[in-house]
């Protein structure tokens, strides 16, 4: 448990937001450019100016490979590497489709999983996104 | 003097433990190296005034090799950085050496990892941002570089396995190497998959083993037992730790530390008689060959078709059987820089190539993340 005076910084800040549904990233109020993962000041330009804003969820699969796993562990998964549409990449996974079925350059829109401990951004094919 | 060119030389080097080495510990088997280090420059332990050690075990790794070794250096590093850690090292003690903070250099590494636990050992923190993904780290960020070589550039599975197959044919060389039976191209494809487009043999060994280097200035190392490696050249960079954060995963720092290795070194592309590379993954010898110029962005996998990189091959590289097939003790940055001592002094053996005077050493930490490259010669070089 936190202390009670304890400040919320950006990575708890990023994780409460997932945990309400809602998937943010940081803008810098200087230099205009996107930081994921979030951090205490901009990456591009040092500015202590980065603000929360709503991620469109829109992206493109840049990378991807499926994890093989032995019977027993479990199915194979997706690992990919997503470019969002705000700039920053991510490393995620792209469900709704077999794992061997994605493909870069995939259009993808996000959603948040909450099937597991702690909810996680996760991806679908754009046109099987509801 | 240009930068570190000729600031201090390689005057021994050691391996010990290569492969499997039940029942030592860690310290036991880099002692080991030490040891045979020693001996092969003609040095005491008590020559000894600076201990540059990383570990994935001990965060104090120049600590704790000290006291082990019974040394109280002058100076002394833990720097880690990755499998390329033991490359910073020998460029760190040429600076230590070249402005006096010391006099002789031990870089040494050793991991008893394959008896202990039979798989990668890292002390890395899961991270936040990749954990839930659940890759199979490193395996998967190499994959996922892979994958994109392949979308980009046309790269094939079957150039991926070309890399292994080389490995292997240096390897069945190589007495000391861990895995010399025959590898073909089927052989890598029907391995077991670990991570698309990976299957096992495109992976690193995970082995035990320890090497270690000695540095010396010029003039001290010529007076030893051994020809000395002058250090020509040294680069470092790292543009970012985690995979997801690389700028373009088909792209390593490598492009930015090899021309500058090379310009401190004086030497182009085509001085470079051997190259020994770290090959954690097939997909890693393909993008150093080209990022370090050996061959034009993206062209990587067709530079090394048919041979070109095997014994017999049009280039001498990762000479031992690298990381896929000779050894792989968790880090395996001190190892292409013993097999370049090796190969400079003539005593590679059966794959030792005709009179090489200049070599390049590079090496990779994190994934592709830090790269640090090292251009070594032969007296005459320098």
């Amino acid at each position: 448990m936190a202390a009670d005076n304890a400040v919320e910084g950006p990575e708890r800040a990023f994780f409460r937001a997932l945990a309400e549904g809602r998937f943010m990233l940081q803008q810098c109020g200087e230099c205009g450019k996107w930081a994921f993962y979030p951090r205490a000041a901009c990456p591009h330009c040092g500015a202590d100016a980065l603000r929360w804003r709503a991620a469109s969820g829109r992206g493109e699969v840049y990378a991807t490979s499926v994890v093989r796993r032995r019977p027993e562990q479990g199915p194979p998964r997706n690992v990919a590497l997503i470019d969002l549409a705000e700039g920053p990449r991510m490393m995620s996974r792209v469900d709704g489709v077999a794992p061997e079925a994605v493909r870069i350059g995939m259009a993808v829109t996000a959603y948040i999983d909450r099937s597991g401990d702690t909810p996680v951004v996760a991806f679908r094919p754009a046109e099987a996104a509801s | 003097m240009s930068g570190l060119r000729g600031a201090a030389s390689i005057a021994g080097a050691g391996t010990y433990g290569l492969g499997e080495a039940p029942g030592l510990s860690e310290l036991e088997i880099t002692s080991g190296a030490v040891r045979a280090a020693l001996d092969d420059a003609g040095l005491a332990l008590s020559d000894i005034d600076a201990v540059f050690c990383a570990s994935v075990t001990h965060n104090m790794g120049s600590l704790t090799l000290c006291e082990y070794l019974g040394v109280e250096p002058k100076f002394s590093d833990s720097s880690m950085l990755g499998g390329s850690s033991n490359l910073a090292h020998v460029m760190t003690a040429a600076m230590a050496i070249a402005t006096g903070q010391c006099e002789v250099a031990l870089v040494a590494y050793g991991s008893n990892q394959r008896s202990v636990s039979g798989r990668l050992v890292s002390t890395s923190r899961p991270d936040p941002y990749e954990g839930p993904y659940a890759p199979r780290q490193p395996i998967t960020s190499y994959a996922l570089a892979a994958s994109r070589h392949m979308h980009e550039y046309g790269t094939t599975r079957e150039q991926l396995a070309e890399v292994a197959v080389a490995a292997r044919g240096w390897a069945a060389l190589n007495p000391e190497a861990f895995m010399r039976d025959p590898l073909t191209i089927a052989d890598v494809l029907a391995a077991r998959p670990i991570s698309d487009p990976f299957t096992v043999r495109d992976c690193c060994l995970v082995t035990d083993g320890a090497g270690a280097v000695i540095l010396a200035a010029p003039a001290r190392a010529r007076g030893l037992r051994r020809p000395p490696v002058p250090l020509l050249g040294a680069a470092m960079a790292h543009w970012h730790r985690y995979i997801a954060s690389m700028p373009d995963i088909t792209v390593t720092a490598a492009s930015e530390t090899g021309p500058r290795a090379r310009a401190m070194a004086g030497v182009d592309i085509s001085d470079i008689d051997v190259i020994q590379l770290y090959d954690a993954f097939t997909i890693n010898t393909i993008v150093f060959l080209e990022d370090l110029g050996f061959c034009p962005k993206g062209e990587g996998g067709r530079f090394v078709e048919g041979g070109a990189i095997a014994p017999g091959g049009q280039y001498a590289v990762n000479t031992n059987g690298g990381g896929l097939s000779c050894c792989h003790p968790g880090m395996y940055g001190i190892f292409p820089v013993i097999e370049a001592v090796r190969q400079l002094r003539g005593d590679a053996g059966d794959r030792q190539q005709p009179d090489p005077q200049i070599a390049l050493a590079h090496g990779n930490g994190g994934v592709f993340s830090s790269q640090v490259t090292l251009i070594l010669g032969t007296e005459a070089a320098l």
